[in-house]
């Protein structure tokens, strides 16, 4: 199959208006006779779920949560961005979009990130008027910040919670619409499986998470928002039951996946402590607007961080990127630290942390004024590590965050599967190779508020409304083989836990396929990932009954995927050969160590299709750039 | 290397709704003191998996304290003695060796058990959707500065906002009262000018609500407030005790 983008013609800054205006539309009294069944309950689903009630269409919304609110964008702390330009220092749609393009190292399509900038202030007027408490100036008028990769300040933010205030916002629109009788929510439901009749996705498969059953809902629409796959690599900063399952079998019945490599180790986050670890725990972004990041000159000094003297510091950021100093995008960020630790600079009792330092900034502010714009952080921070931050820097290590990659969609959001849309995290078309701070709310909300509702018309207006219902044979069939997939993973009676070998496996990708990535390291991770699976087919230790509130199942379900998608990711990586963003290949580096693209042979997405005999089979969107000048990245 | 502590464990199981429901005891050992709760309940239930038993059902998400996912009883508190913390945030550092810790389920008559630790907390969904937004469709929202917001008027709503709705304070209160719950988002909105006008029928469906999912009425003893993980002021059912006599004048 060939891809086709359909991105609209014309110059860029008119692309999305023109395509707007040529795109079809569904009269009032035919809306209502649409059901669609959108997945996810974060930004990007709920956005997208009340703003399609709001003009008529029926939905039903699933989550696995006990309730929609709580969904992974909540921990979102730092911000949101937009081109408001309030702060007078010179922003623009145009900036906004170049800082993004040029963010995510040239690998994503110009028509998208375009119009996500030029959608980003509508985002702050909507949410300004649902009640999200930004915060202010005295003036009563909205305050913002400075995220890495730009050198405006255009994040706009409601402490270290913006996620958490946007997504009440959205959360909120949504129950609007339930009490009005547009919404459906199903909460504790995990998606199982699509149903495609024709080809074209017609309804899901999910197990109600409390009684266990398997349940078939028809839709002439399905709309995933279920979030992007950092779980792969068993720490990352994302909640625990965030997963790539429903994505990963919406590929393997014919949704491409697209650029699965990019994924991004956010520099940030408070360092492992032991085996026992089950998560990580993000520092905002946000932190290095007054944070200065160092380690000691000298390699092994053991001394207290108070101990050594200003000038047998080394602030690495601030010397190698004068320009953009502790504000560097996160994948140099994060490679950096590990250079730092791997030159045996590195601080903590592992060796595998370096310093963020709010010393200069207590005496330039106060603690008064760090502790309104950061008390929560500092606070979480304490929790974890018992440790004060107002008296002594933090100790900080890189941690998988966020994923690029995602299944690939084309300007109208709509996977290769007709029918079936992909908004959010889950879809790969915004960020390239790395995705700039506060960013993702904003790709969340525009495609959730402002894209989908339109562009979906596109599509429903050329189907016939309802036309199958979970009667047909067709839901049958899957409701049938997930029941089997549920007893077949029951079955197994093995001695290792499920976490034992999600841990295993995230290790295998953290080392061969995290912060940097070589041709050997990969082989060696391709080879030893069908053994791991095998290994869990026939030694996991699941537990429990199918017909009940049974978390291991749950659990055990998910990394069946993971096994299997981990062989995407590094095959991906391995065919990739340049480094580009959050990938970055040991051999493909600059004379000074950074990422060195290779735009002749890999200025394309990478999307890749799902054959039972064949692998996974590659092709190719040529990524052309008629507005900006392929450049080198440089800070 | 951290301490490693002993801790002796009884937690409510019950296998759903109609069983009857009991303590089981456990032993917690070698426990890194640097673990979280959490973590510690992990390496119990993966030690019970292993034995072919059923692991004890908890709810928990984002592991940092924003999502509301998890909370229990720990010795009677809810989210356990750490104060202004999730259960997620609460770490061993803060038991001793071979301290006994008594683990149950958030009660209330609101609050239906589904099995051990996990119960059903939708009435929250239900009392917001009686009128906890401000109904703004998608499209129609003026320039966001066109109304500038005190800060310290901006600064109190975010206060209440912060709410994450775990239900600490209805499994705190001796009457199992949401006041707390729906009085943040009534605060929330009622500050801002954007909330202005339909704060009236907002608490007035927003209280009915509450009031008919069982919740019952503030207890006076600002339990809510001393467990809030966000620390949510007593003073915003004092606001919301103001605005429901305006709607309902």
């Amino acid at each position: 199959m060939d891809l086709d983008s359909k991105i609209p013609a014309g110059p860029l800054p008119e692309k999305w208006t023109r395509h707007k205006n040529n795109l079809k539309l569904v009269s009032p009294a035919n809306k209502r006779k649409f059901t669609l069944l959108v997945v996810g309950t974060g930004l990007a689903g709920s956005s997208a779920a009340a703003s399609l009630s709001e003009i008529g269409y029926k939905v039903k919304i699933f989550c696995i949560n006990d309730t929609p609110r709580r969904a992974h964008s909540i921990s979102a702390q730092g911000g949101i961005n937009a081109a408001k330009n309030y702060p007078n220092d010179g922003d623009s749609v145009e900036r906004l979009f170049y800082d993004t393009i040029k963010g995510g190292d040239f690998r994503s399509r110009e028509a998208n990130v375009y119009r996500m900038a030029e959608l980003s202030n509508v985002i702050i007027d909507q949410c300004v008027a649902q009640g999200v408490p930004f915060a202010r100036e005295y003036s009563g008028y909205l305050a913002n910040l400075s995220f890495g990769g730009a050198q405006v300040s255009r994040t706009f933010y409601a402490r270290g919670q913006t996620g958490q205030q946007l997504l009440l916002g959205a959360y909120s629109a949504l129950m609007k619409e339930v009490v009005r009788g547009g919404v459906e929510v199903h909460t504790r439901c995990e998606m199982q499986d699509i149903v495609l009749i024709d080809g074209k996705a017609k309804g899901i498969v999910v197990r109600d998470l409390v009684s266990g059953k398997i349940e078939s809902y028809a839709g002439d629409a399905v709309i995933l928002a279920t979030g992007g796959y950092s779980n792969v690599f068993y720490l990352s900063t994302n909640a625990k039951s965030g997963n790539l399952s429903a994505a990963w079998r919406t590929h393997k019945k014919g949704a491409y996946f697209a650029n699965p490599c990019f994924t991004q180790i956010h520099p940030t986050s408070i360092p492992a402590k032991g085996e026992y670890q089950s998560k990580l725990t993000l520092m905002s972004e946000s932190l290095r607007n007054d944070g200065r990041i160092w380690v000691p000159m000298q390699k092994g000094d053991t001394r207290e961080p108070n101990q050594i003297p200003e000038k047998e510091r080394d602030y690495y950021l601030e010397r190698k990127y004068p320009a953009f100093g502790n504000l560097m995008p996160r994948d140099i960020a994060s490679r950096a630290a590990k250079e730092v630790c791997d030159g045996g600079r590195g601080v903590g009792p592992t060796g595998q942390a370096v310093y963020l330092d709010f010393a200069d900034a207590l005496e330039r502010l106060g603690q008064d004024t760090l502790k309104e714009r950061y008390g929560n952080l500092f606070e979480i921070y304490e929790r974890i590590t018992d440790r004060n931050a107002y008296e002594e820097p933090m100790t900080i290590f890189p941690a998988p965050h966020y994923t690029m990659g995602g299944l690939w969609v084309d300007y109208n959001l709509m996977s290769t599967i007709p029918g079936l849309f992909a908004i959010g995290e889950v879809n790969f078309s915004d960020h390239g190779a790395n995705r700039l701070g506060a960013s993702a709310l904003m790709q969340g909300l525009t495609d959730g508020y402002f894209i989908l509702p339109y562009t979906i018309a596109e599509y429903l207006a050329d189907e016939t409304p309802g036309e199958f219902s979970v009667g047909h044979e067709e839901f049958k069939a899957v409701e049938q083989a997930v029941a089997e997939n549920i007893k077949k993973i029951l079955s197994i009676k093995g001695r290792r836990t499920v976490n034992q070998i999600h841990r295993e496996l995230g290790m295998l990708l953290w080392e061969n396929c995290g912060i940097s990535r070589s041709r050997a390291g990969l082989k060696e991770a391709a080879e030893k990932i069908p053994a791991l699976r095998e290994e869990f087919w026939e030694n996991a230790v699941v537990g429990g009954s199918a017909d009940d509130l049974n978390q291991s199942l749950e659990k055990a379900l998910r990394v069946a995927d993971y096994l299997e998608f981990a062989e995407l990711i590094v095959g991906d990586a391995l065919h990739r050969e340049e480094s580009c963003g959050g990938h970055f290949r040991t051999e493909y580096q600059t004379d000074e160590s950074e990422a060195k693209r290779n735009d002749k042979e890999f200025c394309y997405v990478a999307a890749w299709e799902f054959n039972n005999d064949d692998g996974f089979v590659l092709h190719k969107e040529e990524l052309t750039f008629e507005h900006i000048n392929l450049g080198e990245r440089k800070y | 290397m951290a301490e490693k502590i002993n801790l002796i464990l009884k937690i409510w199981r019950q296998k759903n709704r109609d069983d009857k429901g009991h303590f089981s005891e456990y032993e917690a050992r070698d426990i890194d003191k640097d673990m979280s709760f959490l973590e510690m309940l992990d390496i119990v239930n993966d030690k019970l998996i292993v034995e072919g038993k059923e692991p004890i059902a908890v709810d928990s998400d984002c592991l940092e304290g924003i999502c509301g996912t998890c909370g229990a009883m720990v010795n009677g508190q809810p989210h356990g003695p750490q104060r202004g913390s999730a259960l997620c945030q609460l770490h061993v550092r803060h038991f001793k060796n071979n301290d006994v810790l008594v683990i149950e389920p958030f009660r209330s008559r609101a609050f239906e058990l589904i099995k051990d630790l996990v119960v059903d907390r939708s009435a929250f969904d239900r009392i917001i959707a009686a009128g906890g937004y401000i109904s703004v469709k998608t499209g129609s929202a003026p320039e966001a500065n066109f109304i500038p917001v005190s800060k310290e008027t901006a600064d109190l709503a975010m206060d209440a906002a912060a709410c994450i709705g775990c239900g600490a304070c209805v499994a705190a209160c001796p009457n199992a009262s949401a006041m707390l719950f729906t009085a943040a988002k009534i605060s929330h909105l009622v500050l801002l000018p954007q909330g202005q006008l339909e704060k009236k029928r907002r608490t007035r469906e927003m209280v009915k609500q509450m009031d008919l999912e069982g919740f019952g009425n503030c207890s006076n003893l600002y339990e809510c407030e001393a467990v809030c993980p966000k620390k949510i002021k007593v003073s915003n059912i004092a606001r919301l005790n103001r605005e429901y006599l305006r709607a309902v004048r």
